[in-house]
């Protein structure tokens, strides 16, 4: 593998509190501070001046559809419409066909990984047998399997007994448990946020309130417990609030938000258009605003996407019947330049931040960091470039997006995934 | 201004210009009920499909009777004997429909804007006879024509609709073309049936039923579903009757004037009394009655007719 001299970028590394106009060094797969005059005539030299060079980004939320809905996604597909978007390492959901509640299942995940994806791709499993929150899946064999964290994603475990014990048991094993905060009670049969619009459109309401009581129910278990919980896309005004006072009080919670819920709010339901359906939905105005300062003071620690393809068929279709779930990874990083740095003033390494170092925290990833002796995952960007998203044309097997035919602000330029370039240009590279 | 909509899907998206040209065109199709041949041949040899995914008995009749008024064809099907129920799509099933040369297509349909959907699919005339808990236009337009027979211009006229708003399409439909109209509408009925989400709609929000309904001239009743107790919407029909159903001491609070409209079907007994449902002051046959010279004025102006070309010869 030739030896990568990336010169004249903007080297953005929250992690080694990095951000300077420089060169980045990479040998034998690895970010390393300088290379040998002989190895610096050899190396595959790219000039990235404009460009942003910042860790691969990684995404702790995505839904690659593999075993089961390949119709889909598959792991294939998915990898590469996260590299696209400048992704290095992301983190499966185990809402499958089957659930990924067993060890053979997660192997079933990781052969697929080896033979087909191009970047890094981590599973999870579910906390409940067959996700159905009833008994305590084989957590302890998962872990062995190759799990990085446990959840019931796209479901949420009503018994607080039973999520009691599996913050217990699960923190024997120092695995991070991942929740979707929602009482199922409150929302049956909902398809969008309960308020004015749902109202005006007749759609059945999904009410924050039922977010903010698992949330609540969460740091009170983890309080309780010890166990590491963190709160997957969060929606509402309350759930911040509840969580920045945990938060003070020191309490082993995190939590995301993402892309869609910082950039729109239930108003664009007005057309009943379907890929602005997904769960939990998009809420009002003042909701996205206490998402943006949550991530802001650090309330909320990430970014991720939810990533959740499905077919054209699928989605088409009257919205009460159409799935819940939108496309994310190609998106994410415009849309998050675009609301976060141009219109609420963010600072270009903490928005980097919310994309590499604290995700791969989260799950404790070898990763997120241009630090000598890191794996050389790197993405770079062009920060400014316009370019016009084509949902139909995406990388991923789906088409899925509210952003399908914007215009949006920042592109991914090249993304390196081992020190070898495999996305450059906008097409993949053999 | 001609009249250019071809697809009926809300009241929310008319003007009240476009309002009253459907009314001027019903009240001319009205003249035409009365007489010994109650048919004109505007639509002949137009066909006409009532595609009714959902239980339906007065709507259905009323677009099957206006339609035959105008001398189209009418095919009517419902949810049972559709296909959707060996799993195709709505998508699939209509443009079946439009492949069969149907010129316009009626929908009813529990999902909330599922004639919107239709309409960007198809290239034939949409009509919305109800999508969910949404809008049911057509009903609005009847219900609105009956009160301008019955008391002239709404406008600053009080009316009042009572009962379950939160699930009712005829509820936001009446919203939309009465505040459009002028006239000042309170909701009124359980706070769990009549939430506060509802005031940018311009209406006010009432859980108070003898103030509500104090000089109202129009008092409107919606249907309360038995299911909605047994999901802790109230206690229990007894107590929703006691509260809020409507009997003789409280129909004294209205004006004296006053007009009782329902678009059925009713509960005897629950949202009303018997006796007041067939008093003087019932306009709920009426209504049915319009239901048909209103459906056909929408029939007829969204298959390209114009207001101005309706009158009927003799």
């Amino acid at each position: 593998m030739p030896s990568l001299w990336i010169s004249n970028a903007r080297v953005i590394d929250p992690a080694s509190k990095r951000d300077a106009v420089g060169d980045l060094f990479i040998k034998d797969g690895i970010i390393v501070a300088s290379l040998t005059a002989a190895n610096k005539k050899k190396a595959k030299k790219i000039d990235a001046k404009g460009l942003v060079a910042c860790p691969g980004l990684v995404d702790i939320h995505v839904h690659f559809r593999e075993p089961g809905q390949g119709h889909k996604e598959t792991i294939e597909t998915g990898s590469r419409a996260a590299a696209a978007g400048g992704f290095t390492s992301v983190v499966c959901m185990p809402n499958t066909a089957p659930v990924a509640d067993t060890a053979g299942t997660i192997q079933q995940i990781k052969d697929s990984i080896l033979r087909t994806a191009c970047i890094k791709v981590y599973p999870t499993g579910c906390i409940t047998v067959g996700m159905k929150g009833q008994a305590l899946a084989p957590i302890g064999s998962l872990k062995r399997a190759g799990v990085i964290a446990i959840t019931d994603d796209g479901d949420c475990v009503q018994s607080n007994e039973l999520m009691r014990r599996a913050c217990e048991y699960a923190k024997m094993f120092d695995l991070t448990i991942m929740d979707h905060c929602q009482d199922h009670s409150m929302t049956v049969g909902a398809v969008m946020n309960e308020g004015a619009v749902s109202t005006r459109l007749g759609l059945k309401g999904w009410p924050h309130a039922a977010e903010d009581i698992i949330v609540a129910r969460n740091v009170i278990l983890s309080t309780y417990t010890g166990a590491h919980i963190h709160m997957q896309h969060i929606s509402s005004k309350n759930s911040v609030d509840i969580l920045r006072r945990a938060k003070t009080r020191g309490v082993n919670v995190t939590a995301e938000a993402t892309p869609h819920h910082i950039a729109l709010t239930d108003e664009s339901l007005g057309t009943y258009d379907t890929n602005f359906k997904m769960n939990p939905p998009l809420r009002t105005e003042q909701d996205r605003l206490a998402i943006i300062e949550g991530l802001r003071d650090g309330t909320l620690d990430i970014i991720a996407t939810d990533h959740a393809p499905h077919t054209d068929y699928e989605k088409d279709k009257e919205f009460d019947y159409a799935p819940n779930g939108i496309l994310g990874l190609e998106t994410a990083l415009a849309v998050s330049l675009d609301i976060l740095v141009r219109q609420n003033k963010f600072k270009l390494p903490y928005v980097v931040d919310l994309l590499t170092r604290r995700p791969s925290k989260i799950v404790k990833l070898d990763a997120g960091t241009l630090a000598d002796g890191s794996p050389a995952d790197v993405c770079l960007f062009d920060p400014d470039e316009k370019w016009v998203y084509d949902a139909k044309a995406s990388f991923s097997k789906s088409s899925n997006s509210p952003w399908h035919g914007q215009t949006l602000r920042g592109r991914v330029k090249n993304t390196i995934v081992d020190g070898r370039v495999i996305f450059s240009g906008g097409k993949f590279v053999n | 201004m001609p009249w250019t909509r071809r697809h009926l899907l809300t009241l929310e998206e008319l003007s009240l210009h476009e309002i009253d040209q459907i009314h001027a065109t019903a009240t001319a199709f009205k003249k035409i009920l009365g007489r010994s041949v109650k048919k004109v041949p505007a639509l002949r040899g137009k066909t006409i499909v009532n595609l009714f995914l959902e239980p339906s008995t007065r709507t259905r009749m009323a677009f099957d009777m206006a339609a035959k008024r105008l001398s189209a064809d009418v095919i009517s099907m419902d949810g049972s004997s559709s296909s959707t129920t060996k799993g195709e799509t709505l998508r699939d099933t209509a443009q079946n429909i439009e492949a069969l040369q149907a010129d316009m297509i009626v929908i009813r349909h529990a999902a909330a804007g599922s004639p919107l959907y239709l309409s960007k699919i198809l290239g034939i005339p949409v009509i919305n006879a109800g999508d969910g808990a949404h809008e049911h236009p057509t009903q609005g337009l009847l219900d609105t024509f009956t009160m301008r027979e019955q008391l002239g211009s709404l406008k600053g006229r009080k009316v009042v609709i009572l009962g379950d708003i939160l699930f009712s399409r005829v509820a936001r439909s009446n919203i939309h073309a009465l505040t459009k109209m002028g006239a000042n509408v309170t909701i009124v009925g359980p706070s769990t049936l009549v939430p506060a989400w509802f005031k940018p709609l311009g209406v006010t929000v009432s859980h108070d039923l003898r103030s509500a309904l104090a000089d109202a001239e129009v008092v409107m009743l919606l249907r309360i579903q038995h299911e909605r107790q047994t999901s802790g919407m109230f206690p229990s029909i007894g107590e929703y009757t006691s509260l809020f159903g409507l009997n003789k001491t409280r129909a004294g609070w209205l004006n004296p004037k006053a007009i009782i409209m329902h678009p059925g079907p009713i509960n005897r007994g629950v949202e009303i009394d018997s006796e007041l449902a067939d008093g003087e002051r019932s306009v709920i046959l009426q209504q049915v009655t319009n239901g048909i010279a209103v459906r056909m004025a929408v029939l007829y102006l969204c298959s390209g007719g114009q207001p101005e070309q309706v009158i009927p010869q003799e």
